[in-house]
């Protein structure tokens, strides 16, 4: 593909970095403008990430830290698609997650809730988007969890989700719900992002079309990128 | 009604939160999950040009410098060249050159560090020379969408004159903060780059 520039982020959908409700990101947060810059070659390219780099367990958090058995909590698979704003597949996408035991705990030298850990559960897992910018992971459902910022927040249950794309303009990090559950609307975190139909975004819904029978319940989660012209930004980039 | 656009739209980012280590540096949080973990090498054993040490601290508002930041970097190799198809030059980076990293801070102490080459200078926009720079992605815990930024070189002083991200600061005090500090460290360079997420002192960000 020839060199093209990617749609500038829409700063009104994306959660601003001043939200007081969210009391970490007070002394956290620049209070100057952002630099505004055209794309470069330098924000165009980004790392590339091949099967080399991954084992094909790690996308399989029930069997990836098992030790005496399988993790405790309700077994589900988390599928669905990295695409761009233009309804684009992103392959070959390296996808990362990462999330607290079916009791809300983190296997996180620094989590000190009371539920306990379980020994076979890590709570991470990777794999790559296929041609078509599929995924798919096999884990257990989180559980919700306290947290210090009123006096009583608990996070609804969430997976982390930490997504590439092609180049590093489209770095990003988020963070599944599962839908109907009423924490949802309580979270001073979710409530960072203004648009109601920006957190819908992040919710997603049982999907039993993908479920197994017998075996595990399945959430669609699909990913949007930002999408890029498909013309050339100038014709004096490769230095003629 | 006019006709629907329909594109779609980003997915809206979410703080990493304090335990982004379990997901991207699962040793840092405690445990031994992955055969490989990702980013340690930025430049790989064989790469040529000038080998150095990049440090700093994240400070917060108040001055603190904060715990559990995550830093992504992304450089290209000393002649200038990205390991990447969409860099016209990509067949002739340097072996082994993976030009990403990813950094964790310390979490006594707060800092972090990351050793790679000295990246050359890069092509802009209209043909104009980019100084010498490294690209970076900051998450962390009260950090809502992931902050980049850019390392200059404080000793690239007529390269960082014509550079055009740096031209476009307008109040030009803020440049400086952009700019690492060369110091050497038993007889090794060693750049020194403190970032200030807010306060009198802070940080260009970017929005890319
Ligand atoms: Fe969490």
């Amino acid at each position: 593909m020839k060199p093209a520039e990617y749609y500038q982020r829409d700063r009104l959908w994306q959660p601003p970095q001043f939200t007081p409700n969210y009391k970490t990101s007070v002394p956290r947060s620049p209070r100057q403008a952002l630099l505004s810059l055209e794309n470069t070659i330098s924000e165009i390219t980004g790392p590339v990430f091949g099967h080399g780099d991954i084992d094909p367990i790690d996308n399989d958090l029930i069997k990836n830290y098992a030790k005496t058995g399988d993790p405790i909590g309700e077994r589900i698979i988390v599928h669905g698609r990295v695409l761009d704003e233009n309804g684009r597949p992103v392959p070959n996408t390296l996808v990362e997650i990462w999330q607290a035991n079916a009791g809300g705990r983190y296997r996180h030298k620094k989590d000190m809730y009371l539920a306990p850990i379980d020994p076979n559960f890590g709570g991470c897992g990777r794999t790559l988007t296929d041609e078509n910018g599929f995924y798919f992971f096999r884990t257990v459902k989180p559980g919700a969890y306290p947290w210090r910022n009123w006096v009583n927040n608990w996070r609804p249950a969430h997976i982390h989700v930490s997504v590439f794309g092609a180049s590093f303009v489209q770095r990003l990090i988020t963070q599944m719900y599962f839908e109907g559950d009423p924490l949802i609307a309580k979270c001073p975190i979710v409530n960072s992002i203004p648009d109601p139909r920006a957190i819908e975004q992040l919710i997603a819904p049982l999907d039993m079309n993908a479920a197994i029978p017998l075996d595990s319940l399945a959430y669609k989660f699909d990913i949007i990128l930002r999408g890029r012209r498909s013309t050339l930004f100038e014709n004096r980039l490769e230095g003629n | 009604m006019p006709q629907p656009l329909d594109y779609l739209k980003e997915t809206p980012s979410q703080t990493a939160g304090p335990y982004v280590h379990i997901g991207l540096a699962p040793g840092a949080a405690g445990f031994d999950i992955y055969a490989r973990e990702l980013g340690w090498d930025i430049a790989g054993p064989e790469a040529p040009g000038d080998r150095i040490r990049v440090e700093g601290l994240v400070h917060d508002g108040t001055g603190a410098p904060v715990k559990d930041v995550l830093i992504e970097v992304w450089q290209a190799d000393a002649n200038g060249i990205y390991p990447h198809p969409e860099d016209p030059r990509a067949q002739d980076v340097a072996k082994g050159f993976r030009g990403w990293g990813r950094v964790i801070t310390d979490f006594d102490t707060g800092l972090w560090g990351f050793d790679t080459v000295k990246p050359g200078p890069v092509k802009g926009r209209n043909g104009r020379m980019q100084a010498p720079h490294v690209s970076l992605w900051i998450v962390a815990r009260g950090i809502n969408l992931g902050l980049n930024t850019r390392i200059y070189f404080a000793d690239e002083e007529q390269a960082n004159a014509a550079d055009p991200v740096l031209n476009l600061i307008e109040q030009q005090h803020r440049r400086a903060t952009l700019l690492a500090r060369r110091e050497m460290r038993d007889g090794k360079p060693l750049y020194r780059f403190d970032i200030h997420l807010q306060g009198d002192n802070e940080t260009v960000f970017l929005d890319i």
